[in-house]
């Protein structure tokens, strides 16, 4: 089986260069022949790279040890799911199964892409074959998954237990398809810059793929922090470890790039900047995977150092000198066909919003970088940890929440005074009464309290829009409110979605400004013994401890320590926070201990109960008691940003025929253009 | 003799006081049970605890704590680690140092700087915010404001190129082509 996975990579190598080279010639030479076998490509390199995958699968779950990656990831008594999981649990396999969704992303951009577009298709062919090139040739040449051992050892070393959680099954996936995908806007991209057609038809191509890459991204980090919170046990979910900021970088660019791509439709402006914001983002995914693989960075997430971090290194400068010089020379075809008017205008918004996105992005990316910088230039080590990440992304989060709320409610071009008044006075209104009741209430955390304040803003200011539309429409049509409401959100999906988009994200900072109110004690309690604990919302905990039982279950020795928690008269339950000692078959311990902690999930707060040990192997156990305020909102708010971003791209709200005309006209005039500056003219 | 064999009594029965007595307040038990079984398999149960002083959760000590790192090289302060990473050895000795250096009277600041003198400036959760650090605190909103700033200027510039020669020159037929307006003007939506 080893040697058909290895068989099929070779074949994928020589298909990928071969699609890499075709792609280009065809295209440039217009050979019709060469760029229908560059597509082609794409399918051959899905169905080789599929036979690669399913060989390591198949030695996955054959439990062959004689595979230096199936030993090194799994045991045989590993449950199956987490055995299929361990396919990305180790760093040979994640960069397979990261080739094997490229090329699935890869022949889907081929295949649903309309034939509209057919001029740049060999080209977005030819860009993803390269990165499929680079992906293969890692596996081939640094990162293995077919080596063998030279002798079969009985049993595998197992999986890591913090991987064996079904968050852990989910999340890598989610964030591998977030990274790669982008790779499909960023091939459409390149394509658009070669074929120097670069109106807004490529933008148009890119739509739903752009969406599609940022709610991957987007899950994939909400799921990250759901693992980090239920799993790590230290009550919290993100802690801008640099793998962390890694997936946050693309976010932030791929969130701005979908703000901006609206004035260029509109206004056509911002052109280059665009193509910047996508390149931008590829490279950022491609750089936040050399920070995993290459541990220059010290990191929890970080897989072994290896010569991985090498060939990411050569692809990134490789890839950067590459991209400037066609964005340098191409510069030229990307002219605003109009300029910002005012400063109190819809597009200044988007500006401001994009300025802030990518200023966000600059900062974790220089935090992340500091260590090393500070060490290059003082020759000494620094830490930059979550205080310095929070002084200085906190306020700029907030500027951006409280964008979030203005820019969709400005006029294009100009905003009249009493636009802004109509628009503004209710939210304004709203908001500052939010404010005053919270501090009433006393809430006395100033971030916390903007947070809230600039939320609710936000609500009114998209509820406004909903009411404003829903009567409009009731108005006019004479329809129902409901059915008001199904065809306002139907026939405006772009629009509305985006403000459900706005909706979660106001959830998520509501969800961050709750971590300001966390309590946490440890205690060390005797059987019968209870510890009280009163929360932010003034709620008195009282924990009893019952007892600490030892059993086995599947591949693993539990220790459970269960507290009986009521919160004031009202009885809440046993909560059950556990050790377990992972084994291999021969009941060998495969890891230390790892701690699943007892999480109580409500409107208000968590209670997050993590059970530390035993005192001197007695029955009286430590605990460590959490009671983390609106953690659940993030979860939700994730939720509803999904929601939101599937309206926005549900089939049906393609480029309409007017603005097709208008990409043509833009294109028209830059031919114009051309042409008279052939003439001299 | 006696009274010697009192004063060390005495002596022990302050430092069993010391011991229990924070923690119990601490922890308000309801009631107490001294008959404590063993567990059935306790090295299954993860490392050994010791009960709970009232020094775990001193906001003091635990503030001190989540300046610094702890030296195992898992990224996290001292006080997350040793309350979430079991397993470490280096959170509980560094946990013990600082309670050693609060109980001799030292200052929050002055603990954390006889860490800094003995483990050097990475056992800071964030850079002290002096010198070369100050550029990694400055820039990102630095960057902002100045990229802000810059915008601004350019709006204000463009619109009074629009008032001035835009609009004006397009209506007097000034421009020799459609493009040459666009060129010029960039207001000019020629094409429509």
């Amino acid at each position: 089986m080893t040697i058909l996975g290895q068989l099929a990579l070779w074949l994928a190598l020589l298909v990928a260069v071969w699609g890499s080279v075709v792609g280009i010639i065809g295209g440039v030479q217009g050979r019709a022949e060469l760029m229908q076998s560059a597509r082609r490509t794409a399918y051959a390199l899905l169905g080789i790279i599929s036979v690669a995958s399913a060989c390591l699968l198949v030695a996955l779950l054959r439990h062959d040890f004689n595979v230096q990656y199936v030993w090194s990831y799994t045991s045989s008594n590993l449950p199956t799911p987490y055995v299929i999981s361990a396919f990305y649990g180790g760093q040979s396999g994640s960069l397979l199964f990261w080739a094997l969704i490229l090329a699935i992303f890869a022949a889907a951009a081929q295949w649903l892409t309309p034939k509209r577009y057919d001029y740049l298709m060999p080209y977005v062919a030819a860009v993803t074959s390269m990165v499929t090139l680079f992906f293969v040739a890692v596996v081939l040449f640094a990162s293995n998954p077919f080596e063998r051992l030279p002798f079969t050892p009985p049993d595998g070393n197992g999986l890591n237990p913090q991987l064996q959680n079904p968050g852990m099954v989910i999340h890598p996936p989610m964030l591998y398809l977030g990274y790669v995908s982008i790779t499909v806007p960023f091939a459409f991209a390149v394509a658009a810059l070669i074929t120097r057609r670069l109106d807004t038809g490529w933008l148009h191509a890119i739509r739903r793929w752009t969406i599609v890459s940022w709610v991957f991204l987007s899950i994939g980090i909400t799921l990250g922090m759901w693992w980090a919170y239920v799993e790590l046990g230290w009550g919290g979910y993100w802690a801008w470890d640099p793998v962390e900021n890694a997936s946050f970088l693309p976010w932030l660019t791929m969130t701005a790039f979908l703000h901006s791509v609206m004035i260029q439709e509109k206004r056509g402006m911002l052109k280059k900047w665009n193509m910047i914001l996508i390149v931008m983002s590829f490279m950022l995914a491609i750089f936040g995977t050399f920070i995993t693989r290459s541990g220059i960075i010290s990191s929890v997430h970080s897989f072994a150092q290896s010569s991985v971090g090498y060939f990411f290194l050569v692809f990134l400068i490789v890839s950067a000198v590459a991209l400037t010089w066609l964005l340098w020379t191409r510069f030229p075809y990307l002219t605003a066909e109009s300029q910002l008017e005012s400063m109190v205008s819809r597009e200044a918004s988007f500006l401001f919003n994009n300025l802030l996105l990518v200023g966000m992005s600059f900062s974790v990316l220089w935090g992340t970088m500091f260590p090393i910088l500070s060490e290059l230039v003082r020759g000494t080590q620094v830490t930059v940890g979550p205080p310095f990440f929070n002084q200085v992304n906190i306020p700029i989060g907030l500027a951006l929440l409280a964008l979030t709320g203005i820019g969709p409610l400005i006029a294009w071009r100009k905003a009249s005074p009493r636009n802004l008044k109509r628009q503004f006075a209710s939210p304004v209104v709203l908001a500052l009464v939010v404010g005053a009741a919270l501090y009433a209430f006393g809430l006395r955390d100033f971030y916390a309290g903007v947070a809230f304040v600039l939320g609710a803003f936000v609500l009114v200011t998209v509820a406004q829009e909903f009411v404003r539309g829903v009567g409009a429409r009731h108005r006019l049509h004479g329809e129902n409110y409901a059915l008001a409401f199904a065809r306002l959100v139907g026939r405006n999906r772009r629009r509305y979605g985006g403000y459900i988009v706005h909706i979660g994200v106001v959830i998520y900072f509501v969800g961050f400004a709750g971590a300001a109110f966390k309590k946490e004690m440890e205690a060390s309690l005797k059987p019968g013994e209870s510890v009280t604990m009163r929360s932010a919302f003034g709620y008195e905990y009282i924990f009893t401890h019952v007892g600490i039982s030892q059993y086995e279950q599947l591949n693993r020795f539990v220790s459970a320590a269960s507290v009986d928690v009521s919160r004031g008269d009202e009885r809440l339950g046993v909560m059950t926070s556990e050790k377990r000692q992972y084994w291999d078959s021969f009941r060998q311990p495969t890891f230390q201990p790892a701690t699943e902690a007892a999480i109580r999930s409500g409107l208000r707060e968590d209670v997050y109960i993590v059970f530390a040990g035993s005192v001197d192997g007695t029955e009286e156990a430590v605990y460590r008691f959490t009671l983390n305020p609106l953690v659940w909102w993030i979860w939700y708010g994730g939720v509803v940003l999904v929601i939101g971003a599937v309206v926005t791209m549900w089939p049906g709200g393609g480029p309409t025929r007017a603005s097709l005309r208008r990409a043509m006209v833009g294109y028209q005039v830059k031919l114009v253009d051309e042409a008279v500056a052939a003439d001299g003219g | 003799m006696g009274g010697s064999d009192a004063l060390g009594r005495l002596g022990l029965l302050t430092l069993w006081l010391c011991a229990v007595f924070p923690a119990a307040a601490i922890q308000e038990p309801s009631q107490r049970d001294s008959a404590v079984g063993l567990l059935p398999s306790p090295s299954m149960a993860g490392q050994p605890r010791r009960p709970i002083t009232d020094y775990e959760n001193d906001p003091f000590v635990v503030g001190i704590e989540e300046q610094l790192r702890c030296t195992c090289g898992c990224n996290l302060d001292v006080y997350t680690c040793r309350t979430t990473d079991f397993t470490c050895q280096t959170s509980p000795a560094l946990h013990r140092q600082v309670i050693s250096l609060v109980e001799q009277g030292k200052t929050a600041q002055e603990v954390i700087d006889e860490f800094v003198a003995q483990y050097g400036e990475l056992v800071l959760m964030a850079p002290r915010k002096e010198g070369f650090n100050l550029v990694g605190y400055a820039l990102p909103g630095m960057a902002i404001a100045i990229v802000g700033a810059w915008i601004v200027d350019y709006v204000r510039n463009a619109r009074r190129g629009i008032r001035g020669v835009g609009c004006a020159s397009a209506r007097a037929g000034a421009f020799g082509s459609p493009s040459r307006c666009f060129r010029q003007s960039r207001v000019c939506v020629v094409a429509r």
